[in-house]
């Protein structure tokens, strides 16, 4: 993979990109893990108090959770586009389409700012109660995961649109692609666990 | 294999290329595996020194050497820098690194970048950490709430530096993962592979699987102690006990991440000095995926006194047995390798051996605590102490001291002196039962864990056990000594000092850059002893 050592060794192209994948999904397996611990706390103080889980989550806006879903289902359509143009060896397409997730992403970013200044306006903490407690730490550790996907979304659609990609070279824009389908999955699940109680 | 002898070219290994940057910018897994080998060197030697001033301050009943305050920022600062910093990436992170790609036929590992990007994290872990000591913490390696979320000391610093460690383990477990999947030689099949390899691989699966839900653990630690979540805080809603069956989830099978690499190093030492095959390889191989899954179905053991269901304690009591199921495998395959074999007792050999024994003692001990009734006597004593540390040093370390003997003349080019090191050896063997065998004894006798002072009943114990403390300081130190003489003094290494078999002895001392001149062909285990030709049997 490398040649920065000072000495070479090629590797073949193909054990390279399954390398490159197999090493992407035993990523995603710790990123599960991470969010592991967080889903297990919700089931276990959701179960010790439900009626808290009920009552404090009409506090939450459910239009703008169903907004933020669509635009990141939305998303992750456009960088499944995204990856299959570049396979294609349709850079512009490619980056175009990257162009459009990262608009998603940052969109989706936007809308949480709005939701969570209203929750400080009502004074809504994450010290508030558990389900607070749980609602800003799981959507926070989500909104890094976004933030983080941006940047690497950045930067492979600067490198798509330099044209350093193309149908037989696609292993970055394929792994960041993985990456925000992550990121995606996991909100599908944050949505109706958190705005949907009950 | 290659033809090495180059008649007109000077030989250059990969240790000849000097100054700094080439050391901090190397990708090369050969020197990543030399920079985490001296990071955990050092961290053990000021763990171990730290140890050595609590049992000077356990000399006697009184707290007349330290103030009980800072008794418990030792144990913490002991605990904490044992386990994360030195133990947990040890030998994996050392000793994996060097090993293998050499072992399996590979050039490097499959993300070089990522090798050294883990270095760095690590790195960057005990920089937060030192930054840490300037407010050290008081809470013991396990950080347990509520005393962790209301201690005044500075919690946070040092949980943070545990949780940015994290992720280097993580990153180097993945990528030893994909290199084991994709870097093997041709006809290095998963059936001829050493079982260090097997070893490394079921111990890159922990570090994947675990260690991202202390990661949570501590952020949510973290969260509570700067942000008031109150998971952990019983006075908002929360439960200490989530925080334990948290930080245990990771922890337990941590101990496997400690204990499975050196088990892999056993493996290797023990068929080279008894010249037969490994007995039982599959055994050997598959036991390791087995310790691995179960130690992610034992973690509330920690916990038989925490306030747990009953129910739940006597599933947890009985799948604690069961890991002695793999356990016992191994060293029981272990010793009938020994059987009928031509033992060889070199320095690395006796390391080999003084695991079995003293592992033998802490596994036992362990089921001793798994078993409810004489857990809820025996929990938090120094029973505890005793039976971690003949697992964790009478197993983890025999197996890096083993280990460091053993390949040394490979990884330097040099050999150390041999009778110095069987001395040594002698010394730290001896030290190490002497401190911790009396220990047993305390433990059923009631004495707690982590007290500055004690009755006087037990001071006759706990003198010895402080005695004991200094042969096996003298013996580590002398051991430390041998081995960085021999890197300065020692006499040149040939390729291939003990006959063996496996790939990585095939190729000179210290090993050229790219590892082989051309990549193997592998035809056969490398456990063929006294059946094949030997080189020099």
């Amino acid at each position: 993979m490398e040649e920065s050592h000072g000495h070479i060794h090629h590797m073949d192209p193909e054990v390279e990109y399954s390398s490159s994948k197999l090493g992407m999904w035993l990523f995603l397996g710790t990123e599960i893990m991470l969010f592991g611990g967080l889903f297990a706390a919700y089931a276990i103080f959701r179960a010790k108090y439900p009626e808290m889980f009920l009552e404090s989550h009409q506090e939450l806006n459910r239009e703008m959770g169903a907004i933020n879903t669509c635009i990141l289902i939305f998303s992750s359509l456009t960088m499944a586009i995204a990856v299959t143009a570049i396979q294609k060896g349709k850079r512009k397409m490619a980056g175009l389409f990257i162009l459009v997730t990262i608009i998603c992403g940052l969109g989706f970013g936007v809308v949480k700012y709005f939701e969570y200044s209203a929750k400080f306006a009502h004074h809504i903490y994450p010290d508030t109660n558990i389900f607070f407690s749980l609602y800003f730490m799981m959507t926070g550790l989500h909104m890094i995961h976004v933030f983080i996907g941006l940047v690497v979304l950045g930067v492979i659609m600067v490198l798509t649109f330099k044209g350093k990609f193309n149908e037989k070279y696609s292993t970055p824009v394929e792994m960041g692609g993985l990456y925000w389908h992550l990121v995606d999955l996991i909100w599908i699940y944050l949505f109706p666990l958190l705005y949907l109680v009950g | 294999m290659a033809n090495h002898t180059i008649a007109t070219n000077v030989y250059v290994s990969f240790l000849d290329k000097k100054g700094f940057l080439s050391w901090f910018l190397t990708t090369d897994h050969k020197r990543i595996g030399i920079l985490y080998l001296i990071s955990i060197s050092l961290f053990f030697l000021i763990a171990g020194t730290i140890a050595l001033l609590m049992r000077f301050e356990l000399l006697t009943p009184a707290s007349d050497f330290v103030s009980p305050h800072t008794y418990n920022v030792l144990f913490t600062l002991h605990g904490s820098l044992m386990v994360f910093f030195f133990i947990v990436p040890g030998l994996a992170a050392s000793f994996g690194n060097f090993l293998i790609p050499l072992m399996i036929g590979a050039p490097d590992v499959s993300f070089p970048k990522l090798n050294l990007a883990s270095y760095w994290i690590y790195l960057l872990g005990t920089i937060i950490m030192l930054f840490a000591l300037l407010q050290p913490a008081d809470t013991g390696w396990t950080f347990y709430t509520p005393y962790s979320a209301n201690t005044d000391a500075d919690v946070i610093l040092i949980t943070l530096g545990v949780f940015v460690l994290g992720f280097s383990s993580i990153l180097t477990g993945l990528n030893f993962i994909v290199t084991i999947h994709k870097m093997r030689a041709p006809g290095m099949t998963w059936h001829r592979l050493p079982l260090f390899i097997w070893a490394s691989y079921a111990t890159a699966i922990l570090q994947l699987l675990a260690t991202p839900v202390v990661g949570i653990t501590l952020l949510l630690l973290i969260a509570e102690r700067s942000l008031g979540v109150g998971f952990f805080d019983p006075a908002k809603g929360g439960d200490p006990v989530l925080f334990q069956n948290f930080f245990w989830f990771y922890s337990h099978p941590a101990v496997y991440i400690m204990i499975i690499p050196a088990m892999g190093v056993i493996s290797e030492i023990i068929p080279v000095f008894s010249r037969k095959p490994i007995f039982g390889y599959k055994a050997i191989a598959y036991s390791s995926l087995g310790i691995a899954f179960i130690s992610f179905l034992v973690w509330a053991h920690h916990m038989f006194t925490s306030g747990i269901s009953e129910v739940a304690a006597t599933i947890f009591s009985f799948l604690t047995f069961l890991v002695a199921i793999p356990t016992a495998i191994k060293v029981f395959n272990w010793i009938a390798t020994l059987y009928k074999g031509s033992i060889e007792l070199h320095s690395a050999m006796l390391y080999a051996l003084g695991f079995i024994f003293l592992f033998t003692i802490g596994g036992l001990t362990g089921v001793f605590l798994g078993a409810l009734a004489a857990d809820i006597h025996l929990h938090d004593t120094y029973f505890i102490v005793a039976h971690m540390h003949y697992v964790m040093i009478g197993g983890t370390v025999m197996g890096f001291f083993g280990a460091l003997h053993f390949w040394y003349p490979k990884w330097f080019g040099k050999m150390f002196n041999e009778s110095v090191a069987k001395l040594a050896w002698f010394l730290i063997f001896v030290g190490f039962n002497v401190t911790f065998f009396p220990q047993f004894f305390l433990g059923v006798q009631g004495m707690p864990r982590r007290y500055a002072t004690y009755p006087e009943e037990f001071q006759s114990l706990m003198s010895l056990s402080t005695y004991g403390s200094w042969i096996l300081g003298l013996g580590i130190l002398i051991m430390t000594v041998n081995l960085l003489k021999g890197l300065f003094s020692g006499e040149k290494a040939p390729q291939n000092p003990y006959g063996s078999l496996s790939l990585e002895w095939q190729v000179p001392s210290p090993p050229p850059l790219e590892n082989f001149e051309e990549i193997p062909h592998v035809t056969d285990w490398s456990y063929g002893y006294g059946k094949k030709k030997e080189v020099d049997a």
